[in-house]
């Protein structure tokens, strides 16, 4: 197993160098460095000797993928793509071009994303493939209809109603909650109630209906078929046997995301005004700031691939029967 | 059952953990919807919101309002704006008095005040800042007992242990003297430093280029010596010529000729005090890779400081101990008085103790947090307008009947900004200085109703321009003298925008009759360069569509992003465009210098992005600017606004109005457009925000048990199928 892990990490590589050229280039389509300095520099009083000596202190003034005027390895070494790329992949990120050392503001964003991130994704996981269950116990009556009608209306809702609704609901009329902020430590737990519950009814709708699926697909088989046949209650069947068995598409869902959860969210970030890695993207996006959005686009990607080897070791534990070689 | 006795303890186990948290909430002290700790419930703590994180807090970068919102209340310049006083008048903060120039010749021999300004070739300010100033405390000052710095020669292991400021224990102060000024002067010609003043700078205070220079020269050796790009250069050790320290208390600032608007500078940050040890201490190698930098952690003699710097999150302001004092101001104007403004005339500022600013991206939770008395004052975003604002019969703004329920209060100010759509004077078409040119873009000027823009998209608030100075500073007439006569009528003394009917005329008259070219007989294709991006932005496309085609003209709309728009703008390429400028001081040399032929930005790079370039404009400027304000510059004021209506370079479009409400228990607030440091100023009443907070913010409870009571009403025929499947034989 160890062996395979290792080639997939290896696969990995080309992959996040490929990461990292779509990244470059997408970015410097839309944004010059002359653009970047600007942005920096203000809008007011921006002299051109300025742009020029702000992009000669961040390195933005050498050519982006391809010099021209060097020879041999330096057309490519000395270049604006190499010298912000390479370091990458030693994980260090460097400065942000507001001069802010970049690993130390993820080390300090993550913690909040999680803290929302990782409650969520328990509660809601419960409390669908309950739901998923019951659905899927009364298959075929009018409550797995309507079931199925109310997820269906729950997952076409737009995640930015359930949170303006929330916050004018649980918020501003029932006065349960703080509308909006963060604290560290302890305090944090009563600004994370409000999101996590959003988070949660907004993701019923779609798991729900996913997990049922699944369940559904499982009730199905033959082997469910021996275990009635058996005389095992329908709840046995259900926990013991069909649950089990879901597990598989289940862990797949679940581990690819798990590193993920580190990385944000953009909508509900914003909304709540809690400093997450979502919203450090998104600012960095806005600000023009490439040293952020190349490294968190990196850190997102090699959060993914760890994602997917942990999804095929995660595999190996549910199922004895698959074996990575 | 087992499947449905799951689901069952769920539901119990759900309603046991809301029933817990309901407990806690219950017996915490303040209301359950408190973001804030209820220890500070009844302290004398102001609340206020941030949505942009603030790029700078280093005073030589900061050129914002998202930055001076913070640094003005931190650091001290020599001047500050009189709180209550209109016009805007400056007076001392850390200088005992506003300075006077003094004129030379070349030759360095005084002349008199009333010289001809040809003559002067240097103008002199003497500065004396007043004894006994403080910084706040700091480790960059802290010593030990044989008086040598205690963290000015840190290892990397040791600052590899630190986190932010509050890590290094020992912090001091020291007076700030005017060697200090002196030194921050000299950090704006430090090209590192990247200062917006440099450039204009330059071209003022003497030596200030060649310094410059120098600094880069020996940045340039340092960097050679040192892979740290912040590398400490005591700038003490060179000297500018035209700045000088004259004594412990006394510098001397030495310009080119006349330049009467340096003293509206002197009550920017720009100008604030910058101990060395400051410097030298962030500057130290591996300080920056902390984000440990004079950039993110302000050193300043004001009255407060910024004790928590998370703009990620919260940004708190606490009281300067070392705070050297200042008194409420003791005059106002008769409105003030009546307004209660002087309530506290004498007092010993500042009144708050602290002020708590919390990082808000959207603009419901702020709203909401304001109704429910968590922040102390607000603005109104359009989604809340109707909530909050009516219109009466003459249009003026009142607040709805729920917010005077509240108790809460309304300030409008007319802000000292222009937004205008600048025609690209080096445009074939629109531009040129000739009557075709100028009688297009009247025409167009007249068609683009700004009266309708306001009311549309910006709920009312403005004013539609009638120059390009906008309102409160010198040189503007107000009422009918001051009305537009190329695009307005006045009707009983107040303008009317002239008839579409006379836009037509006009434009027949520059050669378009009914939109189209009398020379090929095609339609008149106009190109608008946006870089409108916002929730309105098709809407306001469309309407500006709509403008020109009262005239019969096609509008081409050429959207983009804003860095090809500044291109655009750079390069001299756009036809016509919006934009905007804010004043940096009331003086209307700042407004007017928007128009100057040297400043043009395809040309020069400057903010003059009409690239208008009028000799006669910018002969009148020229002497303008350096007048004192009285009725001769008057004369040459008008002069100037008559050329540029008549050349119409810009569509004056409008001046926006701000509205902002406020709790009947937040006092002394009074627009000042000028100043940006009256946080000193604010005071509350901390009991009765308490008491209103209690009274606004009930919790009501009974829905969710409502709603968990219907939860398991509506699992009980879910059982009772259950139970009857189970039972039910095998078929």
């Amino acid at each position: 197993m160890i062996a395979y892990i290792i080639r997939r990490a290896l696969y990995g590589i080309p992959i996040l160098i490929g990461v990292n050229v779509i990244t470059f280039v997408l970015f410097f389509v839309v944004n010059s460095p002359e653009d970047m300095a600007r942005m920096h520099l203000g809008m007011k009083r921006v002299t051109p000797e300025a742009i020029q000596k702000w992009k000669q202190e961040h390195n933005y003034d050498k050519p982006l993928l391809y010099n021209e005027s060097a020879t041999g390895f330096d057309r490519v070494l000395n270049t604006i793509f190499f010298e912000k790329s390479v370091k990458l992949f030693q994980f260090e990120f460097g400065s942000s071009d507001s001069g802010r050392d970049i690993g130390y503001d993820i080390s300090q964003r993550m913690w909040p994303s999680l803290a929302i991130a990782l409650p969520t994704l328990i509660v809601g996981l419960a409390i669908n493939i309950t739901f998923a269950l019951l659905i899927a116990f009364f298959r075929a009556t009018y409550i797995d209809y309507w079931s199925v009608v109310l997820c269906v209306v729950m997952m076409s809702v737009s995640a930015m109603f359930y949170i303006i609704g929330g916050q004018y609901f649980i918020s501003k009329l029932l006065h349960l909650v703080p509308i909006s902020g963060y604290d560290t430590g302890i305090g944090a737990i009563k600004f994370l109630i409000l999101p996590v519950i959003i988070g949660v009814i907004g993701g019923v709708g779609s798991g729900t209906r996913w997990y049922r699926t699944l369940f559904l697909e499982e009730i199905n088989k033959d082997y469910v078929r021996t275990a009635r046949s058996k005389g095992l209650s329908e709840n046995r069947v259900l926990f013991r046997h069909v649950l089990k068995n879901a597990m598989i598409p289940i862990l797949t869902g679940i581990v690819v995301i798990l590193p993920l959860l580190f990385m944000g969210s953009l909508i509900t970030e914003n909304f709540f005004g809690i400093p997450g890695l979502g919203s450090y993207t998104i600012e960095a996006i806005s600000r023009q700031d490439f040293a952020i959005v190349r490294s968190m686009v990196f850190l997102g990607s090699v959060l993914y691939i760890l994602g997917l080897i942990l999804t095929d070791i995660s595999y190996t534990l549910v199922d004895p029967r698959v074996r990575l070689s | 059952m087992q499947l449905v006795s799951t689901a069952i303890k769920i539901a119990v186990q759900l309603s046991w953990m809301i029933t817990l948290v309901i407990l806690l909430a219950a017996c915490s002290k303040g209301p359950w919807n408190d973001p804030y700790s209820a220890s500070e419930a009844d302290k004398n703590v102001l609340y206020s919101s941030f949505s942009e994180r603030p790029k700078h807090l280093d005073p030589a970068r900061s050129y914002s309002a998202s930055e001076y919102r913070f640094i003005a209340q931190i650091y001290e310049p020599p001047l500050q704006y009189h709180f209550l006083k209109r016009p805007y008048e400056l007076i001392p903060l850390a200088a005992t008095k506003v300075p006077q120039p003094r004129f030379l010749d070349v030759a360095g021999k005084l002349l008199p005040v009333d010289v001809d300004l040809k003559k002067v070739a240097f103008s002199e300010y003497e500065i004396r800042i007043q004894p006994g100033i403080r910084y706040q405390p700091h480790p960059a000052f802290a010593r030990d007992a044989r008086e040598r710095y205690l963290y000015h020669k840190l290892t990397i292991e040791h600052i590899e242990l630190v986190n932010t400021l509050a890590d290094f224990p020992e912090t001091t102060t020291r007076e700030a003297t005017a060697e200090d000024y002196v030194y921050q002067i000299k950090r704006l010609a430090d090209a590192h430093l990247h200062s917006p003043l440099r450039g204009m700078l330059g071209g003022y205070i003497v030596g200030f280029d060649d310094y410059s220079k120098r600094l880069e020269g020996l940045r340039e050796q340092l960097k050679k010596q040192s892979d740290e790009p912040q590398s400490f250069l005591d700038l003490r050790d060179y000297a500018i010529e035209g700045v000088e320290v004259l004594d412990r208390y006394r510098y001397r600032i030495r310009v080119k000729g006349k330049y009467p608007q340096l003293v509206y500078w002197l009550a920017m940050p720009f100008f604030a005090p910058m101990p060395w040890e400051a410097d030298l201490f962030y500057s130290q190698p591996g300080m920056k890779k902390r984000n440990i930098t004079l950039n993110w952690y302000p050193v300043g003699t004001g009255p407060f400081m910024l004790t928590e710097n998370n703009p990620n999150l919260r940004m708190t302001l606490s009281r300067n101990p070392n705070f050297h004092g200042e008194i409420y101001p003791v005059e106002g104007t008769e409105e003030d008085h009546s307004n209660g403004l002087l309530n506290d005339a004498g007092k010993p500022l500042p009144f708050i103790q602290k002020a708590v600013y919390n990082l808000e991206k959207e603009s419901i939770p702020i709203w909401n947090k304001f109704l429910q008395g968590f922040y102390d004052a607000a603005g109104i975003s359009s989604d809340s307008f109707d909530q909050a604002i009516q219109f009466g019969n003459q249009g003026e703004a009142a607040l709805t009947d729920e917010m005077k329920g509240q108790g809460i209060k309304l300030m409008t100010a007319v802000e000292t900004s222009s937004f205008y759509m600048g025609f690209n004077m080096r445009d074939p078409v629109v531009g040129g200085l000739d009557e075709r040119g100028r009688l297009l873009r009247r025409a167009i000027s007249i068609a683009v109703d700004y009266e309708e823009y306001i009311s549309i998209f910006n709920n009312g608030r403005g004013v539609p321009s009638q120059g390009p100075i906008p309102p409160g500073i010198f040189g503007v007439k107000e009422g009918e003298l001051g009305i537009n006569r190329y695009i307005y009528n006045a009707v009983k003394g107040k303008q009317k925008r002239k008839s579409i009917d006379e836009a037509r005329e006009l434009l027949a008259q520059a050669g378009y009759p009914g939109g189209q070219d009398k020379k090929t007989g095609e339609t008149l294709v106009l190109y608008y360069e946006s870089a409108d991006s916002g929730p309105d932005g098709k809407a306001r496309l469309n309407w500006m569509l709509k403008q020109f085609k009262k005239l019969g003209i096609q509008l081409v709309i050429r959207a983009t992003d804003y860095n090809r728009f500044q291109e655009k703008m750079l390069k001299g390429t756009g036809q016509i465009f919006s934009m905007g400028w804010n004043a940096d001081y009331p003086d209307p040399e700042n407004f007017l210098f928007l128009l100057y032929g040297p400043n043009s930005k395809a040309v020069n790079g400057g903010e003059n992005a009409a690239n208008y370039s009028n000799p006669e404009f910018d002969r009148l400027f020229d002497k303008m600017k350096n007048m004192d304000n009285g009725s001769e510059r008057q004369v040459v004021i008008d002069q100037i606004v008559e050329l540029v209506r008549k050349d119409a370079p810009w569509a004056f479009g409008f001046h926006p109005k701000t509205f902002a409400l406020y709790h009947s228990w937040y006092h002394n607030v009074k627009p000042n457009l000028m100043a940006n440091n009256t946080l000193k100023y604010k005071r509350l009443d901390p009991q009765l925000r308490k008491q209103k907070r209690f009274e606004w913010n009930p919790p009501v409870v009974w829905p969710v048990i409502l709603l968990l009571g219907l939860l398991v009403v509506s699992a009980i025929p879910a059982i009772i199928m259950h139970r009857q499947r189970e039972r039910r034989a095998a078929k």
